[in-house]
């Protein structure tokens, strides 16, 4: 039933509170060792099925497989899972090393290689000498990393986090994702990981799951979903995006061409165009596959002039907004500031600018 | 620090109207004790002089340690009874969805303002059709309605301050339901417990109505009192007992509440 290398296996999973369906027949496989993301807006189900992974909420539908075995009967208490919860639920009435110690009781180890364990775990997660905290003398962060040790010292096979950096400010956020993914691959534990920060996920993840409305969108790399998003909705939750309508040009050979608004006839590549002559698609374009240049660059088989009406100077890059003829919305372009080309766009305002791209980039998409 | 918000101003209106309140509230109460220590049998003024007499006598009357021993006896058990009922009703009313919630909270806190001459008949009534003999048993069942919802309103906010991901953290961590309660439910409430164990005790140990109705041929403290009261040479010796547990009813209810309160804001702590 499950495919081999699945650890974690999710089979037409659905998830009702009353008629409300919070999870619509969700199917996924999840490797070993993998840091694999549920990425999605608030409200789309994200933690719902994470909750179903930890045995919190049952399943209204489907099954869940988990290293071979089905879940639907076994209480949370007995899974190998741990969770990292978005709160964190540090024992306030504990101090650091009981919280870390919390889940060792059934072991029934000799106090010594407790100990010694806790230690091992306080090193791993940097706060070696805190031991005897109180949970209020803790800062977010360091919370985090006491969830964190609480729930490794038990060697689970999974690790769900839910959204265990929301709370944290941006510079400390990122410190933490970095010590997370090289925490992970040290450990080498399948980790669930939950999101709605899409640079996030991008940063962490080996893949993601996209969700909307309690249904997964789309489930690939980060370089998959970014480069070959399969619907405008992922193309537009990911990163920037512009899109022109289109339509295909078969012109009666095995190859074929999109005409986009303003952009005018491109070839395509056969495989992304398996529609018939005259359908109408949509075609997306990420604002850097853009090329800005002040005059017509001479080997650049696609570009069109435009004139521009914004720009955003962003640091390390500027975006640039030029309305070209054809399209009524401006097309944004995102260019690397390396002088030149930015200073100058800066300077002379209401200018015209040449952009090209290669047809590579161009992704086509079904028309709604 | 407290000068700095429009809140936390000092108000003097506020000040002599809580003086004020607290004046009437507790005055009349305070000639208790007054008149315990009078060398006189009449309460009256002018006082007649200092005088331990009263409390000396009460010391040497077998029937007030009997009395005492009932109400403490009977006042013990209610406490541990009705507190462990508040903690299951607690737990339940804040950790589960139900239907007709806040009908069963208002059901439960219903004794709070149904008379208790109403309760103490009605018991009464039943008792006898039930033909059952009374005794500390049926005073102490009268004092079990009376006494659990304040058990459950001490609890309540004990259970509503913690975040139930902590219950489900335990879970998580391999511990079942029986476990968790104890490693985590208990010693996050624990507080809550002691100051409803010791409410509780309180109000049954000076409760009289039910008492009145319920007791058999073994009276408690208040029953005893009543009952002295038909004794004007002994009003004295009343006053003095009366005084007593007015002021070790004062401490625990002090005690109570502050204990009460203790950490109810660190287990909110998380953010
Ligand atoms: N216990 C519940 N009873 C009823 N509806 C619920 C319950 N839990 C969640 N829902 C609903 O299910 C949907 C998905 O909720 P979920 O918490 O999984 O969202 P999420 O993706 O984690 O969102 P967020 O990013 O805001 O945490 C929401 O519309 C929510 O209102
Ligand atoms: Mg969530």
């Amino acid at each position: 039933m499950t495919s081999p290398n699945a650890f974690i296996s999710i089979q037409n999973v659905s998830k009702f509170f009353g008629t409300f369906r919070a999870i619509d027949d969700v199917s996924m496989d999840i490797g070993r060792g993998e840091f694999f993301s549920l990425l999605g807006a608030s409200g789309c189900g994200k933690t719902t099925l994470l909750r179903m992974l930890a045995g919190f909420e049952s399943t209204s539908q489907g099954e869940i497989y988990i290293d071979g075995q089905p879940m639907s009967e076994v209480p949370p208490h007995h899974r190998p899972v741990n969770m990292v919860f978005q709160s964190y639920a540090i024992f306030p009435h504990l101090n650091v090393r009981d919280n870390i110690a919390y889940g060792l009781r059934k072991q029934k180890l000799p106090k010594a290689r407790r100990d010694e364990m806790v230690d091992e775990m306080l090193d791993l997660i940097k706060l070696p000498g805190y031991g005897s905290r109180k949970a209020n003398e803790l800062s977010g962060g360091q919370r985090q990393r006491i969830a964190l040790a609480r729930a490794l010292i038990l060697r689970p096979k999974v690790l769900l986090l839910d959204e265990p950096l929301g709370a944290l400010d941006k510079q400390l956020r990122e410190q933490m994702q970095l010590e997370l993914r090289a925490l992970q691959r040290q450990v080498g534990i399948t980790f669930v990981f939950v999101t709605h920060d899409q640079e996030e996920a991008l940063t962490l993840s080996d893949r993601i799951a996209v969700m909307s409305g309690g249904r997964v969108l789309q489930l690939d790399t980060p370089a998959g979903l970014y480069e070959t998003p399969k619907s405008r909705a992922v193309a537009s939750f990911i990163g920037n995006i512009n899109f022109f309508r289109g339509t295909v040009r078969r012109n009666g050979g095995p190859t074929g061409a999109v005409e986009a608004e303003g952009l005018g006839v491109v070839p395509v590549p056969a495989e992304q165009l398996a529609r018939p002559d005259g359908a109408p698609v949509l075609v997306a374009v990420r604002p850097e596959k853009f090329a800005l240049s002040a005059s017509r660059p001479a080997d650049a088989a696609h570009a069109v002039a435009g004139r521009l009406k914004n720009a955003a100077y962003l640091g390390e890059r500027s975006h640039y907004y030029l309305q070209i003829e054809g399209r009524d919305e401006p097309v944004a372009v995102s260019s690397q500031n390396l002088g030149g080309i930015g200073a100058a766009a800066g300077e002379r305002g209401d200018a015209t600018f040449w952009i090209s791209w290669s047809p590579d980039s161009m992704v086509i998409l079904e028309a709604e | 620090m407290s000068q700095g918000t429009y809140i936390k101003r000092h108000n003097r209106a506020l000040q002599i109207y809580a003086v004020v309140f607290l004046i009437v509230l507790y005055v009349p109460v305070l000639f208790i004790p007054l008149f315990s220590f009078n060398d006189s049998v009449y309460v009256r003024f002018p006082l007649q002089g200092f005088t331990l007499q009263w409390y000396g006598e009460l010391w040497t009357r077998e029937p007030v340690w009997n009395a005492l021993w009932n109400s403490v006896r009977v006042g013990a058990v209610v406490s541990v009874i009705s507190t462990m009922l508040g903690v299951v009703a607690a737990r339940a009313i804040t950790r589960y969805r139900m239907p007709g919630k806040s009908a069963l909270v208002t059901f439960i806190m219903m004794p709070l303002v149904i008379p208790g001459i109403i309760f103490g008949v009605a018991l009464l009534v039943l008792m006898s059709r039930l033909g059952v003999p009374l005794s500390l048993y049926t005073v102490g069942l009268g004092h079990l309605i009376f006494c659990l919802p304040f058990a459950v309103a001490t609890l309540l906010p004990r259970f509503e301050g913690f975040d139930p991901s902590m219950e489900e953290a335990s879970m998580d961590l391999g511990e079942n339901g029986w476990w968790t309660f104890w490693r985590v439910t208990f010693p996050m409430v624990f507080p809550g417990v002691v100051a409803s164990l010791l409410l509780t005790f309180t109000i049954s140990f000076d409760e009289f109505i039910m008492a009145f109705f319920l007791t058999g041929t073994d009276p408690t403290l208040p029953m005893y009192i009543w009952g002295q009261l038909r004794f004007p040479q002994e009003f004295p010796s009343v006053l003095a007992l009366s005084a007593l547990i007015l002021i070790a009813s004062f401490v625990l209810v002090f005690v109570a509440q502050w204990i009460g309160r203790v950490g109810l804001d660190q287990n909110k702590e998380t953010p």
